[in-house]
């Protein structure tokens, strides 16, 4: 038996029952003659290297969600997510903006390609043809004319109906193969023998009974526009134009249950530039109050030019937000405000970047062992050796070191032109260098020792593998 | 005014005698609803007029520009602004506004100020920071601000006592020495105290190693009460100052803590 080489053939399985089938083959995979539902084991006897992977129907379905956003979005106002393996377009009204229906579905093909999808499209007066056609018509690319859905999905097979189990295997067994073959048959003894299902998707797929889907609703960021009569430049008109803007926005937000954790206010001059603004806010928030503030915090940055003719204010990353209960009067006024609406205002203020917490990292490296965290998170502590107050950034190396053993503490040492002696001294505490970041680490060895002098100074020292000595730290 | 009719060695002596009365019923009170926070050691506290620190602006600085006294102030307030945390609770916060990049949170967490108390706010230069404490502290959200401030005009440090009294925050700043020969203490401030922080000999263990380490502490100057001066050991991880033991009666041998080296300061105010 002639058994092919399976270099290069890709198939995901995924386990049904208690049996591992094949989920998708690709192209070099079927032309070995490998097909979906195949059983893993007999795949991999006919297709000696077959490379396997485990099939990810969840990573498929949110691709899918996607690219019917994308569709949505760019193509037509009615996509929808059809089965595990395909999308439906309402071309209704949309091919002509991009050409027609040919230059549409080859745009669209062409977009695939490039994102490393192989794509089939067929465009049909009904969306039970364009289904069928689409997996079945063999070709990248079909064009059903109108009226013509009886003629185009008669000589593909039953399956292409979309049937139940049941339905499709007793028409398997009474021979019946093609569409054409139950178009050709009266009605009510099908009706009879194979129950509502087949008769339903025949019609659907000729346009006999309507099949309506439920239209993806892409969801639009809340925004608001202002439009100027006469376009604004002074402080106070932006500082009152941006007041408007939020006293706007915030009941959209508190009707949608939302809090803003971005604002993005875009200020169109009237040269036709666009200036925008960012407000990243620590917390969900849809206080009116706070956000005009750090929106203010902004107009020192925007450059009017001759004048603002549109303000855009656009809430652009939003998270849900439950209503609060007012807290109290009765409580008595004791409670603090929030911290997060400091953080929020300090950020207009220097950054977001420059205010973050500090949170220890797994690593021995003292220069290494510190992170840097969102200014609200959570943050771990470092172990208790001792650490010292300031780092120096880098090492200075130290000179003149005298130590009674070599590997013992420094007696004295000179460090920025000055000589200390050393009166107390506590080591080694050895740390290694990290051999999987860099090769140049491998050998790298540091032992820290703390040491004292007569004044009471402390130093942070540190003995390289080659014995010489630099000052790391400088101790309370 | 009424006494504009009043010699002029008269109507100063009445002002200063008003100026007093202001000052002592402000410390007979504490402003706002933030009691002192005592520092937990009674030779200490029985000195500060209120009994501790009340939430307001305090000043530390090294005695000298070396980098060991600078980083005993630095961990001097550290430990301060971590004992206002833990006062608040759980959720007490401190903002640090760093000037310069040198500061080692481990070694910050050793003095007792955990990570998730602490938040850094990067600033470029003594205004910025100057600023930065300022809505720190007014806002009433924090426990208390650090910040580290070369020179600050007197209007400044005004502006952020009273913010800080607002606030009912504390206000910590670390004055660090610009020139050799210039004293970051010797300009008048608004502050309520003002600390000057300088490395002290450890004791010596009887076997290999270090010690505690201990710090001259002195009280340069405090509003409403004289300066003195102390030598305490380093805040442990609980940020808990400590009067040294003498040796002979160390609290495991016999009676309890004895101070040493107590004397007023020769500090004049």
């Amino acid at each position: 038996m002639l058994r092919a080489d399976g270099a290069g053939a890709l198939v995901t399985a995924h386990k049904v029952g208690n049996q591992n089938l094949l989920a998708a083959a690709c192209p070099r995979a079927r032309a070995l003659g490998l097909a979906v539902g195949m059983p893993l084991a007999t795949a991999r006897i006919l297709v000696p290297g077959l490379d396997v992977r485990a099939a990810d129907a969840e990573g498929d379905a949110a691709w899918l969600a996607r690219l019917g956003l994308f569709a949505a979005r760019r193509w037509t106002p009615r996509a929808a997510v059809s089965g595990p393996d395909g999308l439906w377009l309402d071309l209704t009204g949309t091919a002509h903006l991009f050409g027609g229906e040919r230059a549409m579905g080859a745009r669209i093909l062409g977009f695939c390609r490039r994102l490393g999808f192989t794509a089939r499209i067929a465009v049909a007066g009904t969306a039970g043809a364009a289904h069928a056609l689409a997996r079945f018509g063999g070709e990248p690319l079909i064009l059903c004319p109108s009226g013509g859905e009886a003629d185009a999905v008669a000589p593909l097979p039953l399956a292409a109906l979309r049937l139940g189990e049941v339905a499709s295997s007793a028409a398997h067994r009474l021979g019946l193969d093609r569409i054409g073959a139950l178009l050709a048959m009266p009605r009510a003894p099908l009706q009879r023998r194979f129950g509502p299902e087949l008769l339903t998707r025949l019609d659907q797929a000729l346009g006999r009974a309507a099949e309506p889907f439920d239209p993806i609703v892409p969801e639009e960021p809340p925004s608001v526009l202002l439009r100027f009569m006469e376009p604004i430049a002074g402080a106070e008109a932006i500082e009152e134009a941006i007041a408007e803007a939020v006293r706007r926005l915030v009941p959209r937000l508190a009707a949608a249950g939302l809090g803003v954790r971005r604002l993005v206010l875009a200020c169109q001059r009237v040269d036709n530039e666009e200036q925008h603004q960012y407000v990243n806010l620590a917390r969900a928030v849809r206080d009116g109050d706070h956000l005009r503030r750090l929106l203010w915090a902004t107009i020192a940055t925007i450059e009017p030019g001759f004048g603002i003719e549109r303000l855009r204010l656009t809430a652009a990353r939003v998270e849900p937000l439950a209503p609060r209960p007012i807290d109290g009067a009765l409580a008595g006024d004791g409670t603090a405000p929030d911290l997060a609406l400091l953080v929020d205002r300090l950020a207009v203020r220097l950054g977001a970047r420059r205010l973050y917490r500090l949170t220890a990292r797994e690593s021995d490296l003292p220069e290494r062992s510190a992170a840097r965290a969102g200014a609200l998170e959570a943050a771990a502590d470092w172990p208790r050796w001792p650490r010292p107050v300031h780092l120096l950034s880098p090492p200075e190396p130290v000179d003149q070191v005298m130590a009674l053993l070599p590997d013992g503490a420094p007696l004295r040492f000179k460090w920025r032109g000055r000589a200390y002696r050393v009166a107390a001294a506590d080591g080694p505490e050895r740390v290694y260098g990290e051999w999987w970041r860099q090769a140049a680490e491998r050998e790298a060895v540091r032992d820290y020792f703390q040491v004292e002098d007569e004044t009471g100074a402390r130093f942070w020292l540190y003995r390289k593998e080659d014995l010489s000595w630099h000052l790391h730290g400088v101790f309370a | 005014m009424h006494f504009a009719a009043l010699p002029r060695d008269a109507r100063l002596a009445a002002l200063r005698e008003e100026v007093r009365a202001i000052e002592r019923s402000r410390f007979a009170a504490p402003a706002g609803a933030a009691p002192c926070l005592p520092f937990g050691i009674a030779e200490v506290d029985a000195r500060l007029a209120g009994g501790g620190l009340a939430a307001g602006l305090h000043e530390a600085a090294p005695a000298t520009p070396a980098a060991n006294d600078e980083a005993a102030a630095t961990l001097f307030l550290a430990a301060l602004a971590a004992r206002f945390a833990m006062a608040r609770g759980e959720g007490g916060q401190v903002l640090w506004a760093l000037s310069r990049r040198d500061l080692f949170a481990p070694g910050l967490a050793q003095a007792g100020l955990a990570p998730d108390r602490l938040i850094y706010a990067e600033c470029r230069g003594d205004e910025e920071v100057l600023a930065v404490m300022e809505e720190g502290v007014r806002h009433g959200s924090l426990a208390a601000v650090v910040g580290e401030v070369g020179r600050a005009a007197m209007p400044a440090l005004r502006r952020l006592q009273l913010a800080a009294e607002e606030g009912g925050t504390a206000a910590l700043m670390l004055r660090r020495w610009k020139k050799a020969n210039a004293d970051p203490l010797g300009q008048p401030s608004a502050a309520l105290t003002r600390w000057r922080l300088a490395c002290a000999p450890s004791a010596p263990l009887p076997h290999d190693g270090i010690g505690r380490a201990r710090w001259h502490v002195a009280l340069a100057r405090q509003r409403g009460g004289p300066p003195y001066e102390w030598l305490l050991e380093a805040p442990d991880a609980e940020a808990r100052l400590a009067l040294p033991a003498r040796s002979g009666d160390r609290p495991d041998r016999a009676g309890g803590a004895q101070p040493v080296a107590v004397r007023p300061s020769v500090q004049a105010a």
